[in-house]
């Protein structure tokens, strides 16, 4: 599979990335390269392997569902770049 | 009408724990802003998700009620969008093995029966509150982490009214089985709608998506509104366009979100934090077992024992407080359609009117057993119950203690009753007459002067026995 | 003085009553004194907090029995949470941030009564193997300055070689405490993944990501260890398990012992001077007693590719919250909510983390899923069956750390395959799980450090520690220090 502009261009507005002409080129070049180095999965033949997302038999982590005590509003709003009126504050949102 | 309406609902459910999905945060509505988070539900960096136990147990038990297949292997997984609700910029939900498949619920409209088609029911994280105004939008995250069901259905409904059919058997499901309080003001309950329209016998139409309905009535007209606006898109040799609208409940108006930049590319994949659900067939039956008493089940109970009318029967469980509340008058009064005739009738007016619930109502199901009873044993007439009742929802005191304060018992002292009887028959000597050669009617206007007199507290059956003794004696 | 060494030197001096933790603690302020303005391995000292706490230390050693790493100065990775101590990844997305909670390790070490004496440098968020990714400066080697330390947690290897400290933690996604072990000359541990909680660990790559011990042996190793395994109730994919006194593994009778040597690691590409001490350290093995297998690993040349994919795609959704709205970086102008995601994020990630967030993106979105998200989980399942089959027949694995020794700073920089590579023989360890310590084994013959890598099954620290200090007694390699 070859990477394309619009490839690049696509997944870097998923991904909220601006990115400008010049950077798409080097993307595609980047990029491109590395999806040829992984191109060498495709000679594997994975038929009928299940495929492994946990390395470790772990199953039912559950949480009792017991209370704990929240942040105080000023710990949780602490680090934020822009707060007001008790919340996070981010440009108008049109919905 | 020359259209088939097909609409499939997406309902989300908040569940009722005492805390969120994945941390120990209270999940109690109303909080002022942002006092209900920590570093999990916020998504500060490096910390973990712990799922709550009482999550996978509602959806069970929400699954068991609707009829699905519970899953004995599923697992969480990540939905990536970036929005300012959503600390993570990923929802944890569940993609391709959901908790539970393949269920059904019945419905009835109009006397008609139909089954509905579950497709799965999956856990997932609620997003936080945006509040909005002209200096900008304000993220309120004490929502963000609150354990959510969908329930998404099958293309298997057909008018508004099968719509709100379901939605509000689901509802009624979900609160007995305790599984939501379906606080519908407080948006525990939503619904997504899917519709399209086609002529009858073609294949299905391109589907649009009317969002976040937070009621029944806004459900019915939404469908209504969209299947009217599809049509007449279509009358017009307009193309219907898939997209997500907005239903303005106000305005009785659905609009066009503006499209998305992007097409919806989620990126759903396992979420490594998170290790999958294996249930067993003792968890699942040991659940299915403690599953509260469900509303058909009610239902064909208050058929069977009481002899109740499926239409009755229906309206008295569909909500689970009436159907328990109906439940213990009768086991005060012994008098099942007594109790459900006052339920149905005037208690439902005034809590309608008054916007109240029956918890809200001021009395208990005994005081309502002791009502009938006294109105059984003739002690008031129904009219007075009536009175009775207005009294009870105003003051809350006991009926036997609004009778006599109010001196409303019936006059059935024969004595006392007769000497009215004569004054009022000398008073009206035509009505007499009239009786006398056989106009049955005049007797009407005899007892209806006497229960004027006595404010409604003669007993009309005695009166009308004293009149007819008393015809001799003038 | 020059005996204050390890944690078990430190611990035995103070017992004896020769020194104070002060002592230790000026010891080692002094020297991050002398040489961080050549190694710069830090990027926050706490030398006020650090020396109040060993005063502390001194004043309260009447009391109960003490931890062996009570009032021991270490280093922290910049992406291990410490309540209310600045923590950004050496990212400038997260400048300012300062997390409202402890790591468990962080909590676990503090119980201990260890000593943060600063914050390491790193490759932004982890991605890198060469420390040049920080967005704030690179770590030198310090044994030669003007090569790189290693990565991502080159910060943390370089203070312990540079005797800035007397242990760090580290993290290890793909070799990243392994790789910089290895070039700065000291022990590394990435433990079985499950084993050490990751609460308070920024993630990379969650189902990849572990913290472990840098230290100047094994012993201490297997010290510190001690102190951060154990089961977290925080951390759903924590192990639950009987709790395991590791330094009681640390013996030098290894005979008997089967170590298994994978031609595969012993391929093209491998520097002749590490190939030679690896070499003679199967000697030295063979002289102790153990007994040397030939196994398999057919699939580990496959490995590279699976890893770049799940480690990616995993940041890439990891990476995501990082939208300026809640804490970290927020871009100075924007038009609207959009453009404050672009900016911020454009702004806010080096390149590399662009690369990979980009690379992730691709690998999950509609399409390409099934060819190489779910293709590099079954690959990883084959990968762990290659291990699962090697261990029926040996106890642990030996091969290089690395393919070489440190590189020069800005040899690879400009070509991101290349400096992959460097991973080679250690990302298949992660994919898999399991665990694997890197020793120092010899010098190239440019004075560098060479590192030897030994690999266990799944909760196999017992069978690397004790393979580790065995090597260890029967050599000198880890005493030899870098002269700066």
């Amino acid at each position: 599979m070859k990477l394309t502009k619009e490839d690049v261009i696509y997944v870097a507005d998923l991904a909220r990335l601006e990115i400008d002409e010049n950077e798409v080129d080097k993307y595609v070049e980047q990029l491109g390269k590395i999806l040829e180095y992984e191109d060498q999965l495709n000679q594997i033949d994975t038929t009928d392997v299940l495929p492994t997302a946990h390395v470790l038999p772990v199953k039912n982590v559950l949480r009792e569902d017991v209370p704990v005590p929240s942040l105080d509003r000023e710990k949780a709003l602490m680090n934020a770049p822009s707060q007001d009126k008790g919340c996070f504050k981010v440009p108008k949102v049109i919905e | 009408m020359e259209y088939e309406i097909v609409i499939g609902l997406e309902i989300h459910s908040e569940l009722d724990t005492k805390t969120k999905i994945f941390c120990g945060c209270s999940t109690a509505f109303g909080a002022e802003e942002n006092t209900q988070t920590c570093p999990v539900c916020l998504g500060l960096p490096g910390v973990l998700p712990v799922l709550n136990k009482k999550v996978v147990e509602y959806a069970v038990k929400a699954g068991i009620a609707t009829n699905c297949n519970i899953a004995r292997f599923s697992k969480m997984d990540r939905k990536n969008y970036f929005y300012p609700d959503l600390p993570k910029a990923y929802q944890i939900s569940q993609f391709d093995l959901p908790i539970c498949e393949n269920g059904s619920v019945e419905i009835d409209v109009d006397g008609e029966k139909k089954t509905i088609g579950i497709t799965r029911i999956h856990i997932e994280e609620d997003a936080g509150k945006l509040n909005h105004d002209s200096t900008g939008t304000y993220a309120d995250n004490n929502r963000c982490g609150v354990p959510l069901i969908e329930i998404v259905t099958e293309p298997d409904m057909r008018s508004a009214k099968e719509a709100r059919a379901f939605a509000e058997k689901i509802k009624s499901i979900l609160e007995y089985t305790e599984v939501s309080d379906c606080k519908m003001q407080e948006g525990s309950l939503r619904f997504d709608v899917n519709l399209s329209v086609r002529k009858f016998g073609d294949p299905l139409g391109t589907r649009t998506e009317m969002k976040n309905l937070n009621s029944f009535r806004a459900l019915e007209r939404a469908v209504e509104y969209e299947a009217k606006r599809q049509i007449f898109e279509i009358e017009q040799g307009n193309k219907i366009i898939q997209q997500t609208r907005k239903w303005d409940d106000d305005k009785t108006e659905s609009y066009s979100l503006r499209s998305k930049e992007e097409a919806h590319d989620y990126r759903y994949f396992p979420d490594p934090d998170l290790v999958p659900v294996v249930l067993t067939e003792e968890y699942i039956s040991n659940i299915e077992r403690h599953l509260p008493k469900l509303p058909w089940v009610r239902k064909a109970e208050y058929m069977e024992k009481w002899n109740l009318s499926d239409y009755d029967a229906e309206i008295l469980v569909a909500s689970k407080e009436i159907a328990t509340f109906f439940e213990k008058t009768v086991d005060v009064c012994n008098d099942a359609k007594s109790a459900a005739n006052w339920l149905m009738g005037d208690i439902s007016a005034t809590m309608n009117e008054k916007g109240i619930s029956i918890e809200e109502a001021g009395f208990s199901p005994e005081d309502l057993g002791e009502l009938v009873n006294l109105i059984n044993k003739n002690t008031i007439s129904t009219s007075i119950g009536k009175q009775v009742l207005k009294e009870m929802f105003d003051s809350g005191k006991k009926p036997s203690v609004i009778v006599q304060e109010k001196n409303l018992a019936q006059m059935s002292d024969a004595g006392e009753l007769k000497g009215m009887v004569l004054e009022v028959m000398k008073a009206n000597p035509q009505s007499v007459e009239d009786l006398r050669s056989g106009k049955e009617k005049a007797i009407g206007f005899l007892v209806g002067q006497i229960m004027r007199q006595t404010k409604g507290k003669a007993n009309p059956q005695m009166v009308n026995e004293l009149i007819k003794e008393c015809m001799n004696e003038i | 003085m020059d005996k204050i060494n390890t944690i078990h030197e430190i611990n035995a001096l103070i017992d004896a009553g020769e020194i104070t933790y002060e002592d230790v603690a000026m010891k080692y302020l002094d020297r991050i004194e002398d040489v961080e303005g050549k190694v710069d391995s830090f990027l926050k000292i706490m030398k006020e907090e650090a020396l109040e706490q060993a005063k502390a230390a001194d004043a309260a050693t009447d009391e109960k029995p003490h931890s062996e790493l009570f009032g021991i100065p270490y280093g922290l990775k910049d992406n291990i949470c410490s309540e209310g101590v600045e923590t950004t990844c050496a990212s400038k997305i997260l400048k300012g941030f300062i997390p409202p909670y402890d790591a468990t390790v962080s909590s676990k070490l503090k119980a201990a009564g260890a000593i943060v004496l600063g914050k390491t440098n790193m490759d932004e968020f982890a991605m890198g193997s060469s420390n040049e990714n920080s967005s704030v400066k690179s770590t030198k080697n310090p044994w030669d300055l003007s090569r790189v330390p290693g990565g991502s947690s080159g910060g943390s290897a370089a203070c312990v070689a540079a005797d800035e400290v007397v242990f760090s933690l580290g993290s290890d996604t793909g070799g990243s405490i392994r790789q910089p072990a290895s070039f700065c000359g000291v022990v590394g541990m990435k433990p079985t993944y499950g084993l050490v909680s990751r609460y308070g660990l920024v993630a990379f790559a969650s189902s990849l990501d572990q913290i472990g011990p840098i230290t100047k042996d094994v012993t201490d190793c297997a010290i510190v260890l001690n102190h951060i395994a154990g089961h977290d109730e925080k951390d759903s994919t924590s192990v639950r398990k009987e709790k395991e006194d590791y330094t009681s593994y640390l013996d030098t009778n290894i005979k008997g012992l089967k170590i298994g040597i994978a031609k595969e690691y012993f391929a093209e590409g491998l520097n002749p001077d590490v190939e030679k001490s690896l070499q003679e350290a199967i000697e030295v093995y063979k002289s102790l007693g153990a007994e040397i297998v030939e196994v398999d690993l057919p699939n580990s040349k496959y490995a590279l590719s699976a890893y770049y994919i799940i480690s990616s795609a995993e940041a890439s959704s990891n990476l995501a919250r990082y939208d300026g709205i809640r804490y970290g970086y927020r871009a100075e102008e924007y038009d609207d909510l959009m453009d404050l995601y672009k900016k911020t994020r454009s702004q806010g990630f080096g390149d590399e983390v662009k690369r990979r967030i980009m690379l992730g993106t691709y690998a999950l979105s509609s399409g390409y899923y099934d060819a190489y998200y779910k293709k590099a989980l079954q690959v990883r399942t084959l990968i762990k069956r290659d291990f699962d089959e090697a261990f029926k027949n040996c106890d642990v694995l030996l091969s290089p750390t690395c393919p070489t020794t440190a590189f020069k700073l800005g040899e690879k920089s400009d070509d991101p395959l290349e400096m992959y590579l460097s991973d080679i023989y250690t990302v298949p360890v992660n994919i898999a799980g399991i665990p694997a310590i890197s020793v120092p084994c010899g010098f190239d013959s440019n004075g560098l450090p060479i590192g030897m890598q030994l690999t266990g099954e799944a909760f196999g620290e017992k069978h690397i520690l004790k393979a580790a200090y065995a090597y260890e007694q029967a050599t000198d390699h880890h005493r030899k220090k870098a002269k700066l």
